[in-house]
């Protein structure tokens, strides 16, 4: 079959990375505890970094990592200790999430019907477009970095003004009130 | 065991839909943070598989923009929980109703 990604060995380990995520993934949506739903996610975003670096996106995994397991991970840890919901509620779920779990299928079933039969044509894979700069063998990451500041430099300042938005909104949206603190 | 585009499109929908699935379904506001930031990883796995099969490095750059974002929409809706546990003592998304949402 044309337009393999993975084969062998890997593959499976594809296969193994997936199922474990996605578990996981349904793991961080029924468990109880916000703490439990945490752990969970970051099971998630490790097997999808594991993902990412079999697509020889070595960068992106190592970001992923970083940043999701680093960062946003320790974040929700530090909220979910901060308002320290000790009352596990006895009802985690909304109303009618019966009724929503009876339309999944009916959005899913026609998806991976067509996921499952649409062929994409052949492509030739150039894999030393992941590992080379102007013809030159270089790691993932100087190939990454040359995309990224050469052709994509304005979209980089924007993403950098909009962390800058981002962490005054959180420090306003944090902190109390004015009036509380005269 | 030969993995297609195919493979990567159907476990991205998959996690797509569960973290969907979360955000409809859930009653607690951290449960669907997580939920979001589930659907975000879905997206960068797209983007990761597309990048490979059309041997272009754009869709890698891009995931490090959707990680970006990400980051970004963590760190306001977790400031938006500590602000909503302290106006009602509470994370239940039900209660928050004053907009009649």
């Amino acid at each position: 079959m044309g337009g393999a990604l993975l084969t062998g060995a890997a593959g499976w380990l594809f296969v193994a990375f997936a199922v474990l995520a996605l578990a996981s993934a349904v793991a961080v949506v029924v468990a109880r505890h916000p703490v439990h739903s945490a752990l969970y996610l970051l099971v998630s975003f490790l097997l999808v970094a594991c993902i990412f670096i079999l697509q020889q996106a070595e960068f992106v995994g190592a970001v992923q990592i970083l940043v999701y397991a680093g960062g946003i991970m320790v974040l929700f840890i530090f909220v979910v200790m901060l308002v320290n919901p000790q009352t596990v509620e006895t009802r985690s779920f909304q109303h009618q999430w019966d009724v929503a779990l009876l339309f999944l299928p009916v959005f899913l079933i026609p998806f991976i019907y067509i996921l499952g039969t649409e062929r994409f044509p052949d492509l030739p894979q150039k894999l030393d477009a992941f590992q080379s700069v102007r013809g030159k063998p270089a790691g993932n990451t100087e190939a990454v970095s040359w995309v990224l500041f050469r052709d994509y430099l304005l979209p980089f300042e924007v993403a950098s003004i909009f962390l800058l938005v981002a962490m005054i909104g959180a420090v306003v949206l944090g902190k109390r009130s004015l009036e509380k603190m005269d | 065991m030969t993995i297609t585009i195919n493979h990567y499109l159907i476990v991205s929908l998959l996690l797509f839909s569960i973290g969907f699935t979360g955000v409809l379904v859930r009653r607690n506001f951290l449960t669907i943070l997580m939920s979001i930031e589930l659907m975000l990883n879905a997206v960068n796995l797209n983007l990761i598989a597309f990048s490979r099969r059309l041997s272009d490095l754009t869709g890698q750059v891009f995931s490090v923009f959707v990680i970006t974002i990400a980051a970004g929409e963590a760190a306001i809706g977790l400031a938006l929980t500590i602000s909503l546990f302290r106006q009602r003592k509470t994370l239940n998304v039900e209660e928050a109703s004053t907009m009649r949402g």
